[in-house]
């Protein structure tokens, strides 16, 4: 038996973002639920996210950021050879979502897994996919990270309701001389796993909010440095942080704790809410659409949420 | 040696400065955080995690639901 050696490095070649087209406003939320938007501003820093409707599924939403990433790579369907999508919120667990993704995206016959690391499944599929390429199993990468959370959410419960929107993001990963994606650090804390979970098939998503609040603002910021260290990068290095958008005061507490000065920080939570997975791809592919980071700079991203999981990996971004 | 009433008083109302914005003058021990100061759940984490750094107290999040005012919260780190 042989081994393959794959490329010395990987590199995002291109992010793309998708969210469905119904703005739901916390005024919205008000007529029907115990809630205002000054009480969610001021507890999770939201003003508005996006909802798809019974038409447009968690595979609808990844096609169309995967479409878009892979458009942005100049490469084609036929370039790509593995496709990785980070979910938690399918449907139903039968069939993946990969292998249907790929084939509506004329990508012919690739590896095809998904990826259920929560909030943090981008960071995870990231991390597969610069391994796979430098391993020698994929050559070209389409990972995808979609959520339509709307499905698992109680829109009567105003704990959970006001937090949570539907979306996507993806990245094309390929093969590079130098490393631009770097070592990952991740782990996870399976004692604190009730703290967010859907119960059982006929359940809602419920969160011990206090709970997560405490380990997100006191447990991620020594991950954060990690994944710099693990990287040869410091944190004043950096030219943007990505951290999971699960609330802005989370955001902004891992940020000061981190000290990263100069980067700029994705505070993409505003207008899209709590995406899960789907919240770091998505944050990055618009700072990029909006010229607000270089390309060439290092990017931060840090994935955290239910298991509980985490990783995070130092990018070069594209 | 154990804090006096007036050590943890002073030392909660820096934290609860540093937090939230409400000067320190203002966390007296009859006051309570939701009705009085106006501290959300979010921000009573918080001072909990920073009250452990500075005192050396642990309170969980199934203890902070019931310490109601500044005295609750004095009590609980003396205890």
């Amino acid at each position: 038996m042989r081994q393959i050696q794959g490329a010395p490095g990987a590199r995002v070649l291109a992010f793309g973002g998708y969210q469905p087209a119904n703005v739901v406003t916390n005024e919205h939320l008000a007529k029907t639920m115990d809630t205002s938007d000054e009480w969610i501003r001021t507890r999770v820093g939201i003003v508005e996210r996006r909802i798809a409707g019974p038409e447009e599924s968690e595979v609808d939403l990844a096609v169309q950021a995967g479409g878009k990433a892979l458009a942005a790579s100049g490469l084609s369907a036929s370039d790509i050879d593995l496709v990785i999508v980070a979910t938690c919120t399918l449907e139903t667990q039968i069939p993946n979502a990969a292998s249907r993704v790929a084939h509506r995206l004329g990508i012919d016959a690739p590896g095809a897994f998904d990826v259920n690391a929560a909030c943090a499944g981008f960071c995870y599929a990231l991390s597969a996919a610069a391994d796979a390429i430098r391993g020698g199993s994929a050559t070209h990468v389409l990972v995808v990270a979609a959520e339509k959370l709307s499905q698992w959410v109680d829109w009567t419960d105003r704990t959970t309701a006001v937090i949570f929107g539907d979306g996507a993001g993806a990245a094309v990963v390929g093969p590079s001389d130098t490393p631009g994606i770097g070592p990952v650090a991740w782990g996870s804390v399976g004692e604190k796993a009730d703290a967010i979970k859907v119960k059982d098939r006929n359940s809602f998503l419920q969160q011990e909010g206090q709970a997560v609040f405490r380990w997100a603002t006191t447990a991620l910021h020594p991950v954060a440095r990690r994944a710099c260290e693990r990287a040869g990068v410091r944190p004043e290095d950096l030219a943007a942080f990505v951290p999971h958008q699960a609330n802005l005061r989370i955001i902004e507490a891992i940020a000061r704790k981190l000290g990263a000065e100069k980067a700029v920080i994705a505070k993409d939570i505003v207008l899209s809410g709590n995406t899960s997975a789907a919240s770091i791809p998505l944050a990055l592919s618009r700072m990029i659409e909006r010229g607000e980071v270089p390309s060439g700079g290092l990017a931060l991203l840090l994935g955290f949420g239910a298991g509980l999981t985490y990783a995070g990996q130092v990018i070069e971004i594209p | 040696m154990a804090l006096t009433e007036q050590e943890i008083l002073a030392g909660l109302g820096k934290i609860i400065n540093e937090i939230t914005g409400i000067p320190a003058a203002e966390v007296t021990p009859e006051k309570s955080f939701v009705d009085d100061l106006d501290i959300d759940s979010l921000s009573m984490v918080e001072i909990a995690v920073a009250a452990q750094d500075e005192f050396g107290v642990e309170i969980p999040d199934d203890q902070l639901k019931n310490l109601k005012t500044v005295k609750d919260v004095i009590n609980f780190i003396q205890s």
